[in-house]
């Protein structure tokens, strides 16, 4: 046997890592501890790790389920979709990769927004999904927020909006650009009929998204460890040639710089939620 | 002056004339009518490079460094600009030019990004990339013309709002979303001129106006051709495909319904002639006021320009 047989069949002795893998379905590695969970107690745990208190990215669906009234969701324009009307293609043509991530995801686009009950008071809520082509903002995205944030103006419930974006979607070109600015106008209207906007950004919420009504709450509430930004990490190490500090832009830093109100644990943020529009909410004191 | 690559043959020609100019002057041969014959060579040839611009092209005329900035085209709209400084919270960020002035009998608040024409002047204004406190001067004097009942003019030409650590921390991302929402709401007019680069959300940040009009050689674009590149093919060199693909060019702006029309720039562009630039500016500006004018009330101006930004995006339901 050659030395090199004896690599070779040393290789294939070593148990691959294939094998030390562990079932998806039941077990996961936390993300910032590396601590493996059972996932059944991380799930009891709204998805955030028991030992380092690392708050897993969830779905929209997922957060329905952990802070709102089971069942209590009903979805509005469901039924809106993306077109490629720029015929924009990069390494993949943009009609396909909107294809692929509705077939994995099921739905349509970006964002979920509807009707849901918080402790039995009525909300106008959306949940962004980072999960669809990174929770990117093209015209379905503003559309659907934009009708949201109307309904509020209409029906008077707050609004509550959970960001997950990682900003504008390049492939519609400038009018992505343009739902910056229809969203926020959309809440100069709430703002002026005196119906509360919670924003409760998640990570990651950076560009586009975080340059419009991420950062337009009459409160901004976040979650420990979010990364929120305008410019990415990445696009700032390059601009400016060094290293970030550690923490920057992180939950605790834009606490620290005064863009958000509170950073709050994903277990307190039901409860605080209900708090809020309780509070803040002038046109209906009787839930 | 800085020459662009497809300029270059144009720029001989040019050198030429000069030669020749100067040779007639020093030596009494006649040369009068060569030099015409190349004079008319060069038209005809300026002619054949602007018609044809690829995409790519237009972008290095957008950005080109001898191109009119906005304190320049004030001072030359304006009958007495008397510009206004700082933000009353942090400091006057110098990337942003405001003011006011007469325009005919117009008073009006102006607003601009502002890019240097050298390396010293262009670090003095961070290359027309605004922080914050830029976005919060701009919204100050915004709500002091709606105090007044002033009109707002506004011009765009930005690579976008500056990303560095400052700027993270003083919000600016809360400073460009605030002045889209404050902006949406104004009580006064706004009329906005893309003037060279509209970049991304540092563009927009002064841009929520009741019209929009592109330069002829503006570019508006929600990422810059080689952001857009190295994020979607790893390789910042492929922007001249990005800047056909993402429909930067002021026609395809007014096509997707962003831009209300194209302001004709003087033949190959404003950096030949900025007083031509400034006259077919003033002009489209102008006729704007005067119709403005004669709207008294404010809810028609808020609707019209919320109706403007609410109907744009394209999707299937």
């Amino acid at each position: 046997m050659s030395i090199v047989d004896w690599f070779a069949n040393k290789e294939k002795r070593r148990p691959s890592s294939k094998k030390l893998n562990i079932p998806g379905d039941l077990w996961v590695k936390c993300l910032a501890c590396s601590e493996v969970l059972f996932l059944k107690d991380l799930e009891s745990n709204f998805k955030v790790c028991p030992k380092c208190a690392y708050h897993f990215r969830i779905s929209p669906e997922e957060r329905l389920k952990f802070l709102f009234d089971a069942d209590s969701f009903e979805e509005t324009n469901a039924g809106i979709g993306p077109v490629d009307f720029l015929t924009f293609t990069d390494t993949e043509a943009y009609a396909d990769r909107i294809k692929r991530a509705q077939k994995k995801s099921g739905v349509k686009d970006a964002v979920r927004t509807g009707r849901a009950l918080l402790k039995g008071k009525a909300v106008n809520v959306a949940i962004m999904d980072f999960g669809f082509m990174g929770g990117s903002m093209g015209s379905v995205v503003g559309e659907k927020i934009t009708r949201l944030i109307e309904a509020g103006v209409e029906n008077k419930h707050p609004v509550i909006i959970f960001t997950a974006s990682g900003g504008a979607r390049m492939q519609e070109g400038i009018l992505s650009l343009m739902q910056m600015a229809k969203t926020s106008a959309a809440l100069s209207r709430l703002a002026a009929v005196s119906v509360p906007y919670i924003s409760v950004v998640c990570d990651p919420t950076t560009g586009g998204t975080s340059a419009s009504f991420a950062m337009l709450g009459d409160v901004n509430l976040t979650e420990p460890g979010t990364l929120i930004s305008f410019a990415g990490p990445r696009v700032i190490e390059q601009t400016i040639r060094q290293k970030l500090p550690k923490g920057f832009q992180r939950a605790e830093f834009l606490l620290e710089h005064g863009m958000v109100d509170r950073v709050v644990p994903r277990c307190e943020m039901r409860q605080l939620l209900f708090d809020l529009v309780m509070l803040l909410d002038p046109h209906g004191a009787e839930i | 002056m800085k020459t662009l690559a497809f300029e270059a043959p144009l720029q001989e020609l040019y050198e030429k004339i000069a030669q020749l100019k100067q040779l007639s002057l020093e030596g009494d041969v006649d040369l009068s009518r060569e030099i015409e014959r190349i004079e008319a060579r060069a038209d005809t040839l300026k002619k054949t490079i602007y018609t044809d611009l690829s995409p790519a092209q237009v972008v290095q005329i957008s950005r080109h460094p001898n191109r009119p900035d906005s304190s320049s085209l004030f001072r030359l709209i304006l009958e007495n600009f008397i510009e206004l400084h700082g933000d009353r919270a942090f400091r006057d960020d110098p990337s942003i030019v405001a003011g006011v002035g007469f325009l005919k009998k117009h008073r009006v608040m102006v607003i601009g990004h502002q890019k240097g024409h050298d390396t010293k002047e262009n670090i003095y204004r961070n290359f027309g990339m605004p922080h914050p406190e830029g976005y919060r001067k701009a919204l100050r004097l915004m709500k002091m013309a709606e105090k007044f009942s002033m009109p707002i003019v506004t011009f765009i030409d930005t690579p976008g709002a500056f990303p560095g650590l400052g700027a993270e921390e003083r919000g600016q991302a809360e400073a460009i979303a605030r002045n889209l929402r404050e902006m949406a709401g104004l009580t006064v007019p706004v009329i906005t001129v893309v003037i060279g680069e509209g970049g991304s959300g540092g563009a927009l940040g002064i841009g929520v106006s009741n019209k929009v009009y592109m330069m002829e050689y503006a570019v508006y674009s929600v990422i810059s051709p080689e952001g857009c590149a190295s994020i979607l093919f790893h390789d910042a060199a492929k922007s001249d495909v990005t800047s056909k693909s993402l429909k930067i060019t002021a026609t395809d702006i007014v096509a997707l319904g962003v831009a209300d029309d194209v302001i004709k720039e003087p033949l190959g562009g404003a950096h030949y002639d900025w007083e031509a630039a400034a006259a077919s500016i003033k002009k489209v500006v102008l006729k704007n006021l005067n119709a403005y004018k004669k709207i008294t009330d404010v809810k028609k101006i808020q609707e019209e320009r919320y109706m403007k930004f609410r109907k744009m995006g394209q999707f299937s339901e």
